[in-house]
């Protein structure tokens, strides 16, 4: 008895070993290679205003829309309990607050991660699975200082830029709701929203969230593609892990962020 | 001390976790000769066309090419040998985000200052040597195999390596694209004054080609001599395997129980 | 295949919209440009109760928001509130003005209200100001109300 449940025990911690702190400590080590190898990402900057292309220019759509409808639901549901306190002026502070802190940053992550993460994975890890990352070493060119370094600074220069558009999508969503549509009055929509909502607090905490969820992100998605097995169901598991664990990661880390940026209020 | 051989490869043993994939293997590949490295698929040829990269290091032994040991070498030591070798891969391997002359200019933008007209000049004769200056404009997905194994044939001489590596450059082409790279790899070597190394399985195309042959069977070097040696040889599973000959000393079946007992086993 | 130029273009754009949502939220959502916080000076106040007011509640004089609440301590030694306010250095009090803790509408959120006094040398930052008026709780408030209304009775007696 004693026996199996050793037994399981010992399964169970080396699978934890070999999947997850194994796995993290190569992927720290990644990391810093690609730190380290990131010179010609800025020297040679045109690398990766192309990966700014891909990630953050093809992401607008699905950002803007998304951030229309997700602030003119918040306008007609924040409407329909601000109206019942008689306190429906407060339409602004509620749409902005909750964009600017936490769904900008966050829903942004997400789209983010299943939009950009998954083709940044699929396309390392179709290029080590046709071996053009091998035929690249054998150029005398380092993949990680080709490939992957101008992916990631790519994911972490877009990814503050996606959120705040989000962000502002989302306010102007709600005051189409809200103002446009509901007749909330403008002029307090704007002056409660204003005086609420402070820079550093909320608009600056926001865009530290979203540039931790960018880094998160794109690291994840450059490592799982890089570590993909080369073959077709190796590419496609790393896309899934890619999009699981970027978005498990995001909502951690909103968690921790959040407890450090807003205790005490 | 300059020797006559470009690449020396002495005792070399290697292995992936337990299994042993060659086994004190010694070869040398003269200057200015196309030597080919045939066996049968899974004999450890291409392993040893990384090794001679330096993509992957021996258990035991070393590997010289121009006078350097490469698996003794640092980063940035092999990467400024590297530049000097040129490799074409099994299937090409060509970057799929770039257009033929893209890839072409790949490596020249990569190492060299030289300005834009230039690198467009070169990589334009580069492609004119295999033929194929007027597809510099379609993408890798709108090429056929064999043009794109020409290709990736004009972007690994792009920087005039002096050492060729060809891993299977024949497999899946028609016999008109199989007579064309092996014609390539010949007139290539000859004019750029290189050294190629070429593994490969495909024997009738080989032996009309180069100079010497390795053969390599399990792991070890079985014979070596030119062709005419080869073809001569009496070792049994040589000669199956220049001949094609589906049983031989290399079973048809892989090891399995009688095939009787198996059948009737329930 | 996109050319170089093209692919500049429209990264371009991205920034260029990119930094104007980011303009838009600190500007018109935060206000940034009305109130900034790096040109202001600090002032404190205590009170003997302040209510509900918070961190970050507005500072307003005359209607007009001047600053924002940056702190408040109890003190262990007055059994006191202290309030830090950070107010903005284009706006400059006398010496001698007060603060109240008031309240935005009947259930509106509480700021803090200062009312000019008639010295002729201005709050420098560190200063404390002397007269206080302490927050309107509405239980003392009822009480206060049902104890007059109780001795008004009695007087009729």
């Amino acid at each position: 008895m004693t026996g199996r449940l050793a037994e399981l025990v010992r399964a169970l911690g080396a699978r934890i070993v070999d999947n997850w702190i194994w796995r993290l400590g190569f992927a720290c080590r990644f990391l810093w290679f690609t730190l380290k190898e990131s010179g010609p990402s800025f020297r040679r900057f045109h690398l990766t205003i192309r990966e700014i292309y891909f990630t953050g220019v093809l992401s607008l759509i699905i950002i803007l829309v998304s951030g229309l409808f997700v602030g003119m639901v918040l306008g007609l549901q924040g409407y329909d309990t601000l109206v019942r306190y008689g306190s429906s002026e407060a339409l602004g502070v509620l749409v902005s607050l909750s964009l600017v802190r936490e769904l900008g940053p966050v829903v942004a992550g997400l789209l983010f991660a299943s939009r950009a993460g998954s083709a940044i994975t699929a396309e390392i890890g179709l290029m080590k699975a046709t071996e053009q990352l091998s035929a690249m070493e054998m150029m005398a060119v380092d993949p990680i200082a080709r490939v992957v370094a101008p992916r990631f600074w790519a994911g972490v220069i877009s990814m503050p830029l996606l959120a705040a558009l989000f962000s502002a999508m989302g306010v102007f969503g709600g005051y189409l709701v809200g103002v446009r549509l509901i007749g909330v009055d403008e002029g307090s929509f704007w002056s409660q929203m204003q005086a609420a909502v402070d820079f550093r607090e909320d608009v600056l905490n926001g865009v530290i969230k979203s540039l931790v969820f960018g880094i998160a992100v794109t690291w994840i998605a450059v490592y799982e593609g890089y570590d993909a097995p080369p073959t077709a169901e190796g590419v496609s598991g790393a896309t899934t892990r890619t999009v699981v664990t970027s978005s498990l990661a995001i909502l951690a880390l909103d968690f921790v962020l959040t407890a450090l940026m807003f205790r005490g209020h | 001390m300059a020797t006559s051989n470009l690449v020396e490869v002495q005792n070399v043993t290697f292995g992936y976790d337990q299994r042993e994939v060659l086994k004190n293997i010694n070869l040398v590949v003269p200057r200015g000769k196309v030597v080919a490295i045939m066996g049968l698929s899974g004999c450890g040829k291409t392993t040893l066309l990384r090794l001679i990269g330096g993509a992957l290091f021996p258990n035991q032994g070393e590997i010289r090419v121009a006078d350097r040991v490469v698996n003794k070498l640092g980063h940035d030591a092999l990467f400024e040998l590297r530049r000097k070798m040129g490799m074409l891969f099994q299937f090409g391997a060509l970057f799929t985000d770039m257009s033929s002359f893209d890839n072409v200019a790949f490596q020249m933008r990569e190492h060299t200052n030289l300005p834009a007209s230039i690198i467009r000049d070169l990589a334009l004769m580069k492609l004119q040597a295999v033929g194929l200056r007027g597809a510099a404009d379609l993408m890798p997905s709108e090429l056929s195999g064999g043009m794109a194994r020409r290709v990736a044939l004009a972007r690994s001489i792009a920087l005039d390596p002096m050492l060729m590596m060809y891993d299977e450059p024949f497999t899946g082409l028609d016999p008109i694209s199989l007579g064309v790279i092996g014609q390539l790899i010949r007139r290539l070597n000859d004019s750029l004054g290189a050294t190629s190394i070429v593994v490969t399985h495909d024997v009738a195309e080989a032996l009309e080609l180069v100079d010497y042959v390795y053969y390599m069977s399990a792991g070890k070097v079985e014979f070596q001599g030119t062709p005419d040696q080869v073809r001569a040889a009496g070792l049994s599973s040589l000669r199956q395997f220049v001949y094609g000959e589906p049983d031989g000393p290399v079973p048809f079946h892989y090891p399995a129980p009688d095939y009787r007992q198996d059948l009737f086993a329930q | 295949m996109m050319t170089r130029k093209e692919l500049d273009l429209w990264v371009g754009i991205f920034a260029v919209i990119g930094i104007g949502a980011l303009l838009f939220l600190s500007l018109k959502v935060a206000n940034l440009a009305s109130f900034s916080a790096a040109d202001s000076y600090q002032i404190n106040a205590k009170f003997e109760n302040i209510g509900g007011l918070k961190v970050r509640a507005p500072v307003k004089s005359a209607g007009v928001v001047v600053g924002r609440v940056s702190d408040i301590r109890f003190d262990n030694e007055s059994f006191e509130a202290v309030v830090s306010m950070n107010i903005d250095s284009r706006y400059q009090f006398p010496k001698d003005s007060s603060a109240k803790i008031l309240t935005s509408g009947l259930l509106g959120e509480q700021y803090s209200g200062l009312s000019p006094g008639g010295d002729t040398v201005n709050l420098k930052g560190g200063d404390t100001l002397k007269l206080t008026q302490s927050a309107v709780v509405l239980e003392n408030l009822i009480g206060q109300f049902l104890y007059n209304k109780a001795a008004e009775g009695d007087g009729k007696k």
